[in-house]
């Protein structure tokens, strides 16, 4: 089943077309909106008019979410803020969230696209889907929502937490589609098997993201629990989960690029490259009205594939991610980057900002453990006050990279030093297959 | 008239005692008494050694963590009631007992280490109540 196949299934002669015409509209809209985008545009010596056809696209300049950070929250609107009807935020790399601010139509576009993203995993307006992301800042929950929705699912705002209560709801209300994080996914069939309830399921499709999976994890879960598993995927910054999703042939993502325009770049020359070669992924919001984006640089290291799929769509499709080209993290589907970390330290006093994140995985669930240097400006005679030191650091952190964090303190100068600096993460969790 | 308590922190795992008492033998640095404070991660380890200032000095350049802590050294009776004497006096005068270990004990007569909320305050109640500190240079040298 194809949700949109006048979009998903069109030549890539009239693609090209309708996305030149799409990004002349774009560029011509973000240069008389957005002082940010003027600006660059004049620096570079760049017009509207330059921009022609979609092959022009890399005449623009690239956005970076240091850009985001430094006209937060609302310097890169290009309509009256009074045209904006939902805001998401994720982490930044310092103290500041990353914004982004959807009107009506993004809304529509984005329930669009994850509509066709749902029905490529093979959901249709009959299954009962639960949405087992996080319902808040954070884009999945409500994008797969309103996405089900659309389709016309019966949608079941679980959100996450309470497993148990998810998986006897699964069972009572025969539940037949998920979508979650992988990992969180692997401790629900954990739960689903404590329970013994695997045979009284009738769960059969999960659509999983925000996060990186290996195709072994993928077929593990499929085998686990007897269903079909997908990987999706997205950001806030360019929308959400349903830029892209892969199909029953699971040979890379497909981007709905009437919306999303993909390029490939040299992660250190910036050049476009072909087919095949891993390079950073760069998105240009070609329809969004709220906040458009010109090439913003993604940092997930992928390839991209052109040609046409077995399953009929002309979309083309990226492959599973190679890592990034920074030291983000992606920890149980939100990102942290050790700079927060680092940020968080140093607003304690008398806090060594010497630290080292053990990223882990246990029963399936993502866990981080953040080392702390003791010194002697903060080391007591008295266990209490070590304590009490341990809370704080661990409550400074929980609420700058709003994930739980477990605070060791070790002793001073025995964290790893590489080049003077220390090794800021480790990370234990394996993505390769 | 305070004693320089020697306060190490140590992490939890293997060898990490070994180092310290390695480190003071090695500088020939007598332990008087101990007290290790445990928690499932780390531990602080309490000390009354021959010498405080130098033992804190080569912990450091060996990299361990160390600091010097002021506390009471008390002498009392060897029978009943003697600890119960002292705990009387310092909760009368409002004063929290932070932790307490023996400096020295024998059949005749035994001393604590003691620390206080308030040292100075600790020190007076002591004092008023005619026990016998204990000298710090005496404590070293036990």
């Amino acid at each position: 089943m194809i949700w949109n196949e006048a979009r998903e299934c069109m030549s890539r002669d009239e693609m090209a077309n309708m996305q030149g015409a799409r990004l002349r509209k774009l560029v011509s809209n973000v240069y008389h909106n957005v002082e940010f985008y003027r600006k660059k545009m004049q620096e570079m010596g760049l017009e509207p008019g330059d921009i022609k056809g979609i092959e022009d696209i890399t005449k623009l300049p690239f956005t970076t979410k240091n850009d985001l950070r430094d006209n937060y929250p609302f310097g890169l609107l290009a309509v009256p803020q009074s045209q904006i009807v939902r805001v998401h935020a994720s982490s930044g790399t310092t103290g500041k969230a990353t914004v982004v601010s959807y009107t009506r139509r993004d809304i529509e576009a984005w329930q669009e696209c994850v509509a066709r993203d749902l029905v490529m995993c093979g959901v249709t307006k009959d299954d009962l889907i639960q949405v087992a992301y996080g319902y808040g800042l954070f884009t999945g929950g409500l994008g797969l929502h309103y996405g089900a929705e659309n389709l016309g699912c019966m949608t079941v705002p679980m959100s996450t937490g309470n497993t148990k209560r998810l998986v006897t709801m699964m069972e009572d209300f025969g539940a037949t589609a998920i979508a979650c994080t992988p990992s969180y996914l692997l401790h629900i069939a954990e739960v689903i098997e404590e329970m013994g309830l695997r045979d009284k399921l009738k769960l059969k499709t999960a659509i999983c993201g925000a996060e990186p999976w290996t195709e072994k994890m993928r077929l593990q879960i499929e085998e686990k629990l007897g269903i079909n598993a997908h990987d999706i995927y997205g950001l806030s910054e360019v929308c959400g989960p349903g830029v892209a999703c892969d199909c029953s042939f699971h040979k890379g993502l497909h981007i709905q690029e009437d919306h999303f325009f993909a390029e490939i770049v040299d992660k250190e020359t910036l050049n476009p490259l072909g087919d095949g070669q891993v390079g950073e992924l760069v998105f240009t919001t070609l329809t969004k009205e709220g906040m458009p984006l010109l090439r913003y640089r993604t940092k997930d290291l992928t390839s991209i594939d052109h040609s046409k799929c077995e399953c009929g769509r002309t979309t083309p499709r990226i492959s599973k991610f190679k890592g990034r080209s920074d030291d983000m993290l992606i920890i149980r589907g939100v990102n942290v980057f050790p700079s927060q970390v680092e940020t968080a330290l140093l607003e304690i006093e008398g806090v060594s900002p010497h630290y080292q994140m053990i990223v882990d995985r246990v029963n399936n669930l993502d866990t981080l453990e953040v080392q702390v240097e003791v010194d002697e400006n903060v080391f007591s005679d008295e266990i209490r006050e070590m304590e009490n030191l341990t809370k704080k650091i661990s409550a400074a952190l929980q609420s700058a990279l709003l994930i739980a964090v477990k605070v060791k303190l070790v002793e001073p100068r025995t964290l790893d030093r590489f080049e003077g600096k220390s090794k800021r993460v480790i990370d234990k969790r394996t993505f390769e297959d | 008239m305070y004693l320089k308590q020697l306060t190490v922190f140590l992490e939890n795992r293997e060898g990490r005692l070994d180092n310290v008492t390695d480190v003071l033998a090695k500088n020939n640095i007598n332990i008087v008494c101990l007290s290790l404070a445990d928690t499932s991660e780390y531990g602080v380890i309490r000390m009354i050694v021959s010498d405080p200032e130098k033992a804190k000095a080569v912990l450091k350049e060996a990299g361990c963590l160390a600091r010097l802590t002021d506390v009471l050294a008390i002498s009392m009776e060897q029978k009943a009631g003697s600890l119960n004497r002292l705990t009387k006096i310092i909760t009368e005068e409002g004063i929290n007992i932070e932790y307490m270990y023996t400096l020295n004990s024998s059949r005749e007569a035994g001393s604590m280490i003691i620390k206080c909320s308030d040292i100075d305050k600790g020190y007076e109640a002591v004092k008023k109540a005619n026990l016998t500190l204990v000298d710090p240079e005496t404590a070293y040298a036990m």
